[in-house]
């Protein structure tokens, strides 16, 4: 490798020196001159009408500087939140869509909904007055939960949307899937829940609105993953504020999982109120808000049927999944359950038919949308749970069926019966790599001397494969977003030589100030250190779409390239005039451009200094500067995949699961930085083990009361919960599509690890009759389960 | 937070003055107090910070066990040698408490004082027959609990000190919460000669002896001698994170667990 920070190193995060060391800037650190603090007044209630609001005592609490509510929104025309995605139902309905208000005007319909905000000179004065304003609620019964939505007789959450339904979606060939069922010789069935977790970014939302009166412009300063959408969700349609007069910056974020991406009401309170008192309005959500408010994720309760012929061939799978959205529709909600989710239900395998169902069901819960993963993990899970119930239903081992139906490399491109078409994929190479890393031959006698120390010994397998690079314009449109979803990206080479770039991603922990400056630093063979990275800021960046959805590097930085390629294009035309040769006999190599057969040659450096002082540059066909800007717009999602594998033992007396070991082997294309890459894969796999051991969010079905509020029961894994991982990559199948060859890999811990440790779960618990567990598999749980299993076994 | 005024005295008897002021309150080394004050649950004037009272301070050894003062640290008693030393059984519980940064600011007097159901201590209160000395008086050990969140101590009191009586073997198994890390079942077990207590916590409003697993002990200090004993699950705590029958099982799984630890 020639530049020893370029492609393939291992340079450590650049972003690191000031996020360890407490420089980061964050937006709760932002402080202005005249700066006023905002609380928000929220809901008790899960469901209730507002009869009315009583503000008289907290207007006079000192320091109040305003109590407003959805009634002063109203009268200044404030729009509902509006949602990016539109689904059909399968009668060729639209979706529901109920205005979902900054803040609630006559009902509310979650605990936390906002129904005023009190603005005070300082947070505990705004605090002391909040809890003096008097809402008067009819409290009225509640849904708390997707199952209690659609029973009958349940009550409404919003009256247009009949029996909470808000879609009844379907995709792939019904026909063709039961005609598949009927000539089965084995069928697999599962029924399972996809719990409802708190994404928990360790930086809590918050959001400061400026409006300055001279030229009429706002800024918004708020912690979110794509500051251009929000501005551009917030201006046209919540306040009516155009593009050139609203400036967002989304500076330091700390950690997003998905819950950054969405345009939420305090960020539209804050702009709005900061021009009603005149002055900067900031508000910073505590941890108790943080639970109550945040876009929750996950939370499907499915059915699924996996037909199989004798030999344990899959021929045709069957879904049914209830999705709960909560209690509006949150910016991305609607196309988690459905685009995001039923398109990957072929997972690795060849499966020749599949038909799926999905309802989303409106609930007294707080809204729910993608959360890292975003509907992948609960396809994975699903698809990988009833592999393993399919493999026992067939006799066979759990890696054979799956080695059996995966898709063969030799089959890309491929195309699955649920939309998707895969480029690259070497399934079973992973499978190959990961099977010696964890001894499978040796797991039988480790598996023995377990059970003779007393313990269960279990071992999981998981394969994914996940749709990234979100996504290709013209298919997401014909799948209903409301938005293209391409990447910008400028490149500006300053006279002496340094670059700074503008992306419309963001990073909020992704480590993108060094992966990005690493392939400027290859590609022009430049120090690392003359290269900047700048996100964030709508009025820095040309255009953004942000980050998640693992796009960044593979559509972003795919932007990247294309505005390299345009920049060295440039060059090579000043290279030639300078030089005094034929453009197409200037060749280019990492940042030096070479009159071929000749020693004549320049630097990119000397080629950007005469860029900015040119004397003599033919005008006509040579502008000054060299500043380029490019959108892409990838034509395909990428396909990262792998496989995991837990270890795992259990202690039948207590039920306590401890994880022995965890492999994972994942493609995901070239990789740019594997330190970065590895990272990322280890924080993935926690929060999936997270999900399968530790994470709950549990709302009570009737008072729709959030029991799960805090971190005293809310429980989070921790680092002595895992065990050191085993992380493989392979580089042999880049992606075709995009210029770099990658694939994305920011989801893919999440996506795997959840469906291998319940995989091992069960398997540790086989000896028991189990062939499922729900997540959490809590202590309590497994014991439970063996509990009520031992006095069978003594009996057999 | 509401606003209080903080007081930070420098002696046992100026804080006795300072607790007399209406609606003060003693601050330990927080970490129950404060997260109550930020979440707005309590409303105190003034708060009388215990820490820069020497009387509170310290580990000694007396009367062949330990004297502990109410302002130790939980890291303290983890590491201290002499704690190793004497009963080596509570420098584990004092580990095993919260994280690190808990056990960094918590204090042993905060803990007992406060009688949290699901917090070690009191079981190496009951358990290790300690006597408790505060601004006025002694209260034995056994009398000191008195229900959930519930203690002997009279409207400001203030814990001085605890002493421990050092058992012949001792041992504390704890069942933790995954999520809080406090206790879902702690069962601390002491060997005194032929008399042995078992205290329990954890499992229910507050620490409590399981009596019939002490006489079994005394018996045959042996796991085994366990064999087929449980408590009531009725009456027992039950949350989102354990049943009471749940309870029940590990208070008899964490009993066996200390006596084995105990050897
Ligand atoms: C995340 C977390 C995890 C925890 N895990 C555990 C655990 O696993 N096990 C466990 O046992 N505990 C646990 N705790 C509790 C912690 O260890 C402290 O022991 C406990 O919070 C009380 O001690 P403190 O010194 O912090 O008291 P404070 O919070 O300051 O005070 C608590 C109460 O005691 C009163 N008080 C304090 N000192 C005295 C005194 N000398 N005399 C009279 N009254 C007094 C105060 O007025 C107050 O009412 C945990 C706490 C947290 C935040």
């Amino acid at each position: 490798m020639a530049n020893p920070n370029g492609i393939g190193a291992s340079v450590r995060r650049r972003e690191d020196q000031r996020f360890l060391t407490g420089r980061g800037n964050y937006t709760d650190d932002f402080k202005r001159l005249n700066m006023t603090h905002a609380v928000h007044v929220r809901s008790p209630y899960a469901h209730a009408r507002i009869l009315g609001i009583d503000f008289t005592d907290a207007a006079a609490m000192p320091g109040v500087v305003a109590v407003l509510t959805g009634a002063d929104m109203e009268a200044d025309k404030v729009g509902s939140l509006p949602c990016g995605w539109q689904i059909h139902s399968k009668d060729g309905s639209p979706m529901k869509e109920p205005p979902h208000y900054p803040l609630a005007r006559d009902r509310v319909r979650y605990v936390g909904d906002a129904v005023a905000v009190v603005i005070a000179e300082t947070r505990e004065q705004a605090r002391d007055a909040a809890e003096m304003v008097v809402v008067d609620y009819e409290e009225l019964p509640a849904v708390g939960s997707s199952t209690r939505a659609v029973a009958g007789g349940a009550p409404l959450v919003h009256d247009d949307a009949p029996d909470n339904v808000c879609y009844d979606w379907h995709l792939g060939d019904k026909a063709a899937t039961d005609a598949a069922f009927a000539n089965a010789a084995h069928v697999a069935k599962i029924d399972l829940v996809n719990q409802r977790l708190v994404p928990n970014a360790m930086e809590p939302r918050a959001a400061m609105g400026e409006y300055e009166q001279s030229n009429g412009e706002y800024t918004l300063t708020t912690t979110s993953q794509n500051p251009h959408v929000t501005r551009l969700l917030m201006g046209a349609f919540v306040l009516g504020i155009p593009e050139h007069k609203l400036r967002v910056v989304a500076p330091d974020v700390g950690g997003g999982f998905g819950s950054k991406i969405f345009h939420y009401g305090e960020e539209a309170v804050v702009t709005w109120a900061a021009r009603k008192v005149g002055r900067p309005v900031k508000w910073t959500a505590d941890r108790s808000e943080s639970f109550l408010t945040d876009a929750h994720g996950r939370d499907h309760v499915s059915h699924a049927e996996l037909a199989m012929d004798a030999d344990g061939n899959f021929l045709a799978l069957r879904v049914s999944t209830l999705a709960n959205l909560g209690a509006y529709l949150s910016t991305f909600a609607p196309s988690i359950p459905t685009y995001l989710y039923a398109t990957l239900l072929a997972g690795q395998y060849k499966t020749p038919a599949i038909y799926a169902e999905v309802k989303a069901v409106f609930t007294n819960t707080a809204p729910v949308d993608a959360y890292r993963g975003a509907g992948r993990p609960e396809a994975c899970y699903l698809i990988e749970r009833i592999v393993d119930v399919a493999a026992g239903v067939v006799g066979m081992d759990k890696t054979e069926i799956r080695r059996r139906n995966f898709v063969p490399k030799e089959a890309m491109p491929y195309q699955t019966p649920v939309a998707l078409q895969y480029d690259t994929g070497d399934f079973a190479k992973n499978l190959d790599i990961a099977l010696p890393l964890v001894d499978y031959p040796g797991f039988q006698q480790r598996r023995a001397e377990s059970k003779a120390r007393g313990k269960l010994r279990g071992i999981g397998f998981a394969t994914y494969i996940e749709a990234c690079g979100i996504a290709p314009s013209n298919v997401a449109g014909a799948l209903g977003a409301r938005a293209g979803l391409y990447e910008c990206a400028e490149v500006r080479f300053h006279p002496t030589g340094s670059v700074t770039v503008f992306t419309g991603a963001h990073s909020h922990g992704q480590g993108h100030e060094t992966t990005f400056a690493q392939i400027v630093a290859e590609r022009f063979g430049i120090p690392i250190e003359n290269v900047e990275i700048v996100h964030g800021d709508t009025n820095k960046i040309p255009f953004g779409m942000g980050t998640y959805g693992s796009r960044s590097l593979a559509v972003g930085g795919s932007a990247l390239v294309k505005a390299m390629d345009k920049v060295e294009r440039k060059a090579k035309k000043i290279a030639a005039h300078m030089l005094e040769a034929a453009e197409t006999d200037i060749e280019v190599k990492e940042g030096r451009f070479t009159v071929a057969g000749t020693d004549k040659s320049l630097g990119i450096g000397d080629i950007a200094l005469q860029a900015y002082v040119p004397h003599n540059f033919p005008l006509d066909e040579l502008e000054p500067g060299l500043d380029e800007q490019a959108f892409y717009d990838p034509k395909n999602f990428t396909y990262p995949n792998g496989c995991h594998v837990c270890e795992l033992e259990i202690d039948p007396d207590t039920g306590v699961t401890t994880i022995v070991s965890f492999a994972a082997v994942d493609d995901f294309g070239n990789v740019i930085n594997p330190l970065i890459v590895e990272g990322q894969v280890h924080g993935g796999l926690v929060q999936g083990i997270g999900q399968a051991l530790y994470e709950n969010c549990v709302y009570d079905e009737e008072s729709g009361q959030l029991v799960t509020g805090s971190y005293m029961d809310y429980c989070m894994p921790r680092a002595d919960d895992v065990p050191s991982f085993t992380v493989r990559y392979h580089e042999d199948q880049p992606c075709t599509h995009n210029p770099l060859g990658v694939k994305g890999c920011g989801e893919a811990g999440t996506i795997g690890a959840a469906a291998a440790v319940i995989n091992a779960v069960v398997d540790a618990l086989s000896d028991y009759g189990i062939t499922h567990m729900d997540m959490p598999a809590t202590p309590e749980k497994v014991w439970r389960v063996i509990r009520d299993a031992t006095p069978a076994m003594a009996a057999e | 937070m509401y606003a209080f005024t903080y007081q930070r005295p420098t002696s046992l008897a100026d804080a006795a003055t300072a607790i007399q002021a209406e609606e003060a309150k003693l601050l330990g080394g927080g970490q129950t107090l404060l997260p109550t004050l930020k979440q707005r649950l309590a409303r105190p004037t003034d708060l009388i910070d215990l820490g820069a009272i020497p009387e509170l301070k310290g580990i000694r050894e007396a009367d062949g066990g330990l004297e502990i003062g109410a302002f130790t640290r939980h890291a303290e008693v983890a590491h201290s040698d002499l704690v190793k030393r004497v009963i080596p059984a509570l420098a584990s519980l004092a580990e095993g408490i919260g994280d690190r940064q808990v056990r960094n600011m918590g204090t042993m007097g905060g803990s007992i004082a406060n009688a949290d159901p699901s917090a070690d201590y009191p079981s190496a209160v009951v358990a290790l027959k300690a006597t408790v000395t505060t601004d006025r008086r002694t209260i034995a050990g056994d009398d000191f609990f008195t229900g959930m969140f519930e203690t002997a101590l009279e409207p400001g009191e203030i814990l001085k000190s605890v002493r421990y009586s050092r058992p012949d073997k001792a041992a504390y198994a704890k069942f933790r919460n995954p999520a809080s890390r406090y206790a879902i079942v702690g069962v601390f077990v002491a060997k005194f000669g032929a008399e042995v207590r078992v205290a329990v916590t954890g499992a229910a409003g507050s620490v409590f002896r399981a009596t019939a697993f002490e006489t079994a002990l005394a018996a045959d200090f042996r796991a085994e001698a366990l064999n087929g004993l449980s408590v009531e699950a009725d009456g027992l705590n039950a949350d989102i994170h354990a049943s009471a029958d749940y309870r029940a099982h590990l208070v008899t799984v964490m009993a066996k667990r200390a006596v084995e630890a105990a050897g």
